[in-house]
């Protein structure tokens, strides 16, 4: 059987946290002993968080970890998960309604707070739905049956008479009914979270499974939510950092005095650091602008040669996946296909830029950032500062989006650098041009693919190397006994990063394109040489659910071309036909329609999950058809929305999504996966239209030449 | 300078060239109107000045002064919600929310000029406006609702 992809012997996620601090300050040691006193870590006091009894110091493995009940009966649900627009604020309070059979207003969720929920690694990789939901689950499962032996010993009465609906414990027999809030009167749920819980099966669901709205909805439409960017303190200074000149630019001396004489401003020189706050935006800019520096220039790849680079930079990454004998399988095989596809860095262009309001109270830090990891800027943070965790807390409040982008915290740590020093709350927001300059990439790769099949289509040889993207999705689920699949990591001279979906777009792509190429070769219908290479139920649904929405099996018109495209990410399952227009007058191509089938095991809210499929194909159009960033001599080129081009309403084609609900499947992340397949969809079309088989990610950024 | 907000006025010490943007956010902490771009193609910053969709990014404070600047503030009366802002909350059209505000203000300003658009012409009235989630369709969906709603 084929290797299931999520179980590769690649790392699929090693961008997650591949990315550095990006300053290193130079704190000397008697600042160091200072900060650190007596060597003891201090702890913070316990946090009075209007929301109940703070959950320090309690163990993740009690059940008051990540939940509390107050004597009204309100739920307050604490995660380290991070809130940036994927609505788990309302889907992991749906699950949590669910098991302890609450209703959803009486939940508080408390997101992305080091000192107030328990550590998290981030939200990343679609982890949260999978990961955090059970989880939860169990703890609300947990609180459940022990409110109801708590309920069964006060009552002294037998308690499978008790049961627990709408936040009430009711004895069946009397109809008596207490609110849980009487029953838990308060205190906090010491008690281990039972692994072995009896959860709920997703058939029974009434609250999780159904579309609950957003559950801070009315905070967004009505501008209230206060992101990082709108924060204000008392006393708060703007800050501005001083950019290098190009990538790869070191700086050699910095002149201050100008900024220093300027009323108010606080300059800030510390190794590679340089920055400026003041109280205003515009003095700090003035500020800024007034520091006379003097780099250092190395020579750096431009866009056009960056593949060549990136071959020539690689190393073998030695755990390659391989079986059979490729070389002798694709010299045997009677169709056969080599090919080499490159794929531009991209940019993840979150609307709202990096931004961190940092505070200093004597040695401890409080830092806001528009993050995926806090705690991963808290040990940044530590770690840059030198000092113990315990003395810093990053607050995340819901995050104007990430997709992967946010996984550092810059702008939280360039503020606490000029706060130390203004010893005043500072705030630093990005703009866009450095949001496009300085924050990481979706890395750009090379990927070479040879394959080989029989006469009457079976795949006999697969050799796949993907240099620099990623191994996430490099494997085939395609069923091929000769195989070998490497990924060979690379110098980038830009900063690189994770992106929604990781290396699975860029390698999806690459497979698909193959596969589809093959099939027309083969002179078999691309949906049927899939599946009869296919073993994997679950993909087979997908493709034979989007093929059915899409019409697969009708002929286009003149110009027209319909492409088909699948893939596995993460435990979750995705298909996509696409129709294009190809306008031979402008030499362009226009998506005119898709239908996406996805499916990630149970639903917890159909509409949410829809938004999410519809967001991911949208954002993948981008990637497919125009983004790119261009560069050269360590500059950017195009750091600006008007020369980088993002999807908007004209470019949305008709959408057709069909949700598979697998209620006997526990529920997976959706987050990502949905974005892999419109690109080789796409593609697909555009060759079944033109002929042209095109090899590189975006397709046609200027067009299409036939 | 004086400026009217929300039908109401403020005084501002402000340098002439300052961005109506950064006025409204820094100095009086209207913060419901976004940076995105800061170069008038994002419209996260989207405000109406005598009720037309302006991108205050692009626009200096002083050059709206003593006009009626409407920001996403001053757009539920009386604790009731906007049309606009009641149909994309039934519709459930965000996900991050950053460009909630000027997507919102710019569907005022459209169903303001033309209260029943076609699909074009929202198209052609919204291209400006970037939701990097790619809530698109919901917010077409929402704009549509925003049209049953003015109508009833």
């Amino acid at each position: 059987m084929a290797k299931k992809s999520n179980e590769s012997v690649f790392a699929p996620e090693q961008y997650e946290l591949a990315e550095r601090p990006s300053h290193y300050f130079t704190m000397n040691r008697r600042d160091f002993f200072g900060i650190l006193g007596s060597g003891i870590a201090i702890t913070f006091a316990a946090v009075n968080t209007g929301y109940g009894l703070s959950i320090e110091g309690l163990p993740e493995n009690q059940i008051g970890a990540w939940l509390h009940i107050a004597e009204d009966g309100a739920v307050t649900i604490y995660s380290g998960k991070a809130e940036v627009g994927q609505n788990i604020r309302t889907s992991l309070a749906q699950v949590v309604a669910e098991e302890l059979g609450v209703e959803m207003k009486k939940i508080t969720m408390i997101l992305g707070d080091t000192a107030l929920t328990p550590y998290d690694r981030g939200t990343f990789g679609s982890r949260s739905t999978p990961y955090m939901g059970p989880q939860l689950r169990k703890a609300a499962a947990s609180a459940r049956e022990l409110i109801l032996d708590l309920a069964a010993a006060e009552w002294k009465v037998d308690r499978s008479l008790l049961s627990i609906n709408d936040g009430n414990v009711t004895n069946k027999n009397t109809n008596e009914t207490v609110n849980i809030g009487k029953i838990v009167k308060g205190k906090q749920l010491v008690q281990a979270v039972d692994d072995k819980v009896a959860l709920k099966k997703i058939d029974d669901w009434k609250i999780a499974g159904t579309s609950v709205k957003k559950v801070n909805g009315e905070s967004f439409v009505t501008g209230r939510h206060k992101y990082v960017s709108d924060m204000k303190l008392p006393g708060m200074l703007y800050g501005k950092i001083l950019r290098a000149p190009a990538y790869g630019a070191t700086l050699i001396s910095a002149d201050l005095s100008e900024a220093k004489k300027i009323t108010g401003v606080v300059a800030v020189h510390d190794g590679d650091f340089v920055g400026v706050a003041a109280v205003d935006l515009s003095t700090a800019n003035k500020a800024l602008q007034s520091i006379k520096a003097e780099w250092k220039f190395e020579p750096q790849p431009s866009r056009k040669e960056i593949f060549d680079h990136l071959r020539k930079t690689s190393k073998a990454d030695d755990r390659a996946e391989k079986s059979g004998d490729v070389s002798s399988a694709f010299s045997k095989a009677e169709v056969k296909i080599g090919q080499t596809f490159n794929v531009d860095y991209i940019a993840h262009v979150p609307l709202e830029p990096r931004a961190g309001v940092a505070q200093w109270e004597g040695s401890k830090l409080t830092v806001w950032a528009g993050t995926q990891r806090p705690f991963g800027v808290q040990e940044d943070l530590a770690d840059v500062f030198q000092i113990p965790k315990q003395n810093i807390r990053v607050i995340q409040p819901d995050t104007g989006s990430g997709y992967g982008g946010k996984h550092t915290g810059e702008a939280g740590m360039e503020a606490a650098r000029l706060a130390k020093e203004a010893g005043k709350p500072v705030k630093v927001v990005w703009t866009r041009e450095e949001e496009f300059t300085w924050a990481y990439f979706r890395p750009a790769g090379v990927i070479d693919v040879k394959a080989g099949a029989d006469k009457i289509g079976m795949l006999t040889s697969w050799e796949f190397h993907n240099y620099n993207s990623g191994g996430s999705g490099i494997d085939t689920p395609y069923q091929v006994k000769n195989k070998l699949i490497q990924f060979h990591p690379s110098d980038s001279p830009l900063r690189q990063g994770s992106y929604r979906g990781l290396a699975a777009t860029a390698n999806n792509f690459a497979r698909e394109s193959i596969m589809d190429d093959l099939a027309t070769d083969l002179k078999i219908d691309p949906l049927e040489f899939r599946l009869k290479n296919l073993s994997e139920k679950r993909m087979i649904d997908v493709l034979e659910a989007a093929a059915k929405a899409f019409g697969w099996g009708t002929k286009p018109e003149k110009d027209h071309g319909f492409g088909i495209a699948c893939g596995e990410e993460k435990g979750s399952y995705v298909a996509a036909c696409a129709e294009i227009v190809f306008d031979r007058n402008e030499n362009d191509v226009k998506v005119l329609r898709a239908a996406v089938a996805f499916e990630c095991g149970g639903i917890i809210n159909p509409n949410h999950l829809e938004n999410q499929i519809m967001g991911s194909i949208i954002q993948g159009l981008g990637g497919a058809l125009f983004e790119r960033i261009d560069f050269k001599d360590g500059k950017i080129l195009n750091p600006k929305l008007s020369a980088y081009r993002v999807p908007r309403f004209g470019d949305v084609p008709k959408l057709d999504i069909v949700m598979l609900n697998r209620k006997d499947l526990a529920p997976a992340g959706a987050g990502e996966t949905p974005i892999i397949g419109i690109a080789p969809a796409v593609r697909n079309a555009i060759a079944n239209a033109t002929g042209k088989r095109l090899y590189a990610l975006p397709l046609v950024p200027q067009g299409l030449e036939v | 300078m004086d400026l009217i907000i929300n039908k109401k006025k403020y005084s501002v010490n402000s340098t002439p060239e300052e961005s109506l943007l950064n006025v409204l956010r820094n100095d009086l902490d209207l913060t419901g109107t976004k940076y995105g771009c800061g170069e008038g193609s994002c419209g996260a910053c989207t405000v109406l000045i005598n009720d037309v969709a302006v991108r205050s990014c692009i626009t200096k404070a002083a050059s709206v002064e003593g006009k009626a600047i409407t920001t996403i503030e001053g757009l539920a009366t009386n604790d009731k919600l906007h049309p606009v802002q009641q149909a994309f909350l039934n519709v459930d059209v965000f996900q991050c929310s950053y460009c909630a505000s000027g997507m919102v203000m710019s569907t005022v300003s459209l169903l303001k000029k033309k209260p029943e658009p076609t699909d074009e012409e929202i198209i052609n009235g919204m291209q400006g406006n970037v939701c990097r989630c790619g809530t698109y369709p919901r917010i077409m969906k929402g704009i549509h609702e925003a049209i049953k709603i003015q109508k009833s």
